[in-house]
């Protein structure tokens, strides 16, 4: 089994100081707060709508199918193209983690 | 229907026994028993993560809930899915990253002391056991109502034994094979009974959705793609959106779901295994809405009852007289509890409608698998929380010995494996679909503030997440306990899920624990946590 070496407090603290550890976090609040906010919006407008307004919701918009089933079958829409994003994004944070390990591996092991 | 059941049956326990035997070798450190060796690929522990998820209560219950609440039912389909982007978004990676075997690890990671990782085991044993104990009682229920000469305590005594062969000898390795197969199981038969329901209509989407449109239900027409058919009245709203909140937050805090990120060599691992579940998961729900329409077209609503009264159920509901009444007379009342017990034989019967026997027998040895292989799941991963919290940390301090970490595990998992078969058989017969609810909400309002904060909030402290997982844990039992699930209409709390309260209540305790007793060292590894949880950096491997 691979042993980690020890990593010190202050070693700790050189990397997170980091401009690429920096970059990668922000890089990652930018996307995953707003992502976030817009899925618990979209997904609390469901049941908000149905609960609050079901004769609107119980309109047939396509066919038979009401706007309250439109609406749920988007959610899943709406789940797996946030993670297509989120795959995509995260490629890149994947880049400036190698980068982070790298400093760690070459740098601070000397 | 017995017979090609129980031989199809015997091929899946057959094939996951020779897996168990293959997996055996490789169980035999506490890192090989909790985690198999963290080598299971990205894609594997997807389907896994599927296996785990796509429990009795998505495959039975809401098809059932579908079938006979159409829009309603199927509002579980959705924010079960849903639920999963919180998982990849706030969880997966950095618990990959900042934790060892189980959710205590990675919220004591900067929070030390013997506390909070006591009450985070405490959390993780009750939600694992309520939601253990659910599905084996559904075992019993099954079993009784499909095969009445077996009787629900032989199924449930071999659910137990059978799920323990697997845990006690495979560990970790044998159950996310178990789960895998059991995925792919479950995802053919739901896709089959889908296109079999879809060939009925001529494969016309507009006959299919026009059919669902106008069920006729005891003489008047229903119309299943409209909302409000469950969730009504004056609490009907809060209600669906109570539900919604525990259903969306809840995943992201069940034990048995989260250990399975460890199971993966790297954070990346594990975000390719959220996508591949996300994926499997979806497809699957969008079949419930086939199954459940195309029962509630094809088969009735008042035949999906009636099978039940004058099949196997008879001799249940003769032992069983207050049940009977409530099958009978709240159908439509209160909504969770009545109808998925008496909903629960949709899958199986929608199947007999459209491939006779042999079909029927096939969706019903699907169904016992399913509930095998997530109880084998649920008690691994509650085995992990007292071996690993309890015994190592808290009663060794960290300092016991290899042998003796496997060994204790392995007592574990049959010390929870007998418990939950007493606490089952106790409870057969008793309305437990309840605890589901109770899990989820557990799971959500104790587990989820304190995993989220402990990773995102630097001023985090020690009180705060006890404050937060203690409050999140009794008022959502309490809630639950006064609510009308527990006691019908004299309830004193009105809604059936508590999580519009219970996770307020969990976060503000985590928040106003943390303002009252601040906790500097804490805070000073924040920085260290951050860059290994979004580095890898010194990652368990």
């Amino acid at each position: 089994m691979q042993q980690h070496r020890h990593i010190t407090a202050g070693e700790w603290d050189t990397l997170a100081a980091r401009p690429e550890f920096l970059k990668l976090v922000r890089a990652r609040r930018r996307f995953v707060v707003p992502a976030t906010i817009v899925f618990v919006a979209y997904y609390f407008a469901l049941p908000l709508l149905v609960g609050f307004d079901p004769s609107l919701m119980s309109r047939p918009v396509l066919g038979p199918l009401t706007l309250a089933f439109c609406f749920a079958l988007s959610q899943f829409a709406m789940a797996w193209i946030l993670l297509a994003l989120y795959l995509w994004r995260a490629r890149s944070f994947d880049v400036e983690a190698a980068l982070v390990a790298k400093h760690e591996r070459e740098e601070l092991r000397k | 229907m017995t017979q090609p059941s129980l031989v199809m049956f015997g091929v899946f326990l057959g094939i996951t026994l020779v897996v168990t035997y293959w997996a055996s070798g490789q169980s035999q450190t506490s890192r090989g028993f909790y985690t198999a060796h963290r080598r299971i690929g990205g894609i594997q522990n997807g389907w896994a993560i599927a296996g785990d998820y796509m429990s009795a209560a998505s495959f039975l219950g809401i098809t059932g809930l579908v079938a006979f609440y159409g829009f309603d039912g199927f509002m579980y389909s959705v924010g079960w899915l849903v639920a999963y982007l919180t998982v990849l978004f706030l969880v997966a990676e950095p618990m990959r990253n900042t934790g060892k075997y189980t959710v205590g690890d990675v919220i004591s990671f900067r929070l030390h002391g013997r506390g909070v990782r006591a009450i985070a085991a405490l959390s993780t044993l009750v939600i694992t056991i309520f939601y253990m104990i659910a599905q084996m009682v559904g075992s019993g229920a099954l079993v009784t109502l499909l095969l009445p000469q077996f009787g629900s305590v032989a199924a449930i005594v071999f659910v137990g034994v059978a799920m323990l062969v697997y845990v006690l000898f495979g560990g970790m390795l044998a159950t996310t094979w178990v789960q895998i197969i059991k995925a792919g199981l479950l995802l053919v038969t739901a896709f089959l009974l889908s296109a079999l329901v879809m060939a009925k209509f001529g494969f016309s989407m507009g006959h299919f959705l026009g059919a669902a449109a106008a069920v006729n239900v005891d003489g008047a027409t229903r119309n299943l793609l409209q909302p409000g058919l469950l969730y009504k009245g004056p609490n009907g709203a809060l209600d669906l959106i109570s539900l919604g909140l525990a259903l969306v937050l809840g995943t992201a805090g069940l034990p048995h779901i989260l250990m399975r990120f460890y199971t993966v060599p790297s954070a990346k691992a594990a975000r390719t295994s959220v996508a591949w579940a996300m994926v499997l998961i979806g497809l699957f729900y969008i079949t419930t809405l086939f199954m459940g329409l195309g029962a509630a077209t094809l088969v009735g609503q008042e035949h999906i009852g009636k099978r039940i009264y004058s099949g196997g159920a008879i001799s249940y509901i003769n032992q069983h007289p207050q049940q009977s009444q409530q099958l009978n007379g709240e159908l439509t009342r209160n909504g969770f509890i009545v109808p998925e017990r008496n909903s629960n034989l949709t899958a199986p019967l929608l199947a007999q409608s459209l491939g006779g026997p042999l079909l029927t027998a096939f969706v019903v040895a699907v169904a016992f698998a399913t509930i095998l292989a997530v109880v084998a799941g649920l008690t691994i991963a509650a085995s992990t929380a007292f071996a690993h919290d309890v015994w190592w940390n808290l009663v060794r301090n960290a300092k016991g010995t290899e042998s003796e970490n496997l060994y204790v595990a392995r007592i574990s998992a049959l010390a929870v494996g007998a418990l939950a078969i007493l606490l089952s058989i106790a409870l057969r017969g008793q309305n437990v679909a309840f605890l589901v609810g109770l899990a989820f909400a557990v799971a959500a309002s104790a587990n989820v503030p304190a995993i989220v904060l402990a990773l995102t909030w630097r001023r985090f402290s020690r009180s705060g997440a006890i404050a937060g997982m203690l409050g999140g844990l009794i008022s959502s039992i309490a809630l639950i306990a006064v609510s009308p699930v527990t006691m019908g209409a004299h309830a004193i709390f009105p809604l059936e899920n508590p999580g519009l309260v219970s996770i307020p209540i969990g976060f503000i305790g985590a928040i106003a624990g943390t303002l009252l007793a601040p906790d500097r060292g804490a805070q000073e590894m924040f920085d260290q946590l951050q860059v290994r949880a979004h580095t890898g950096i010194g990652a368990e491997v």
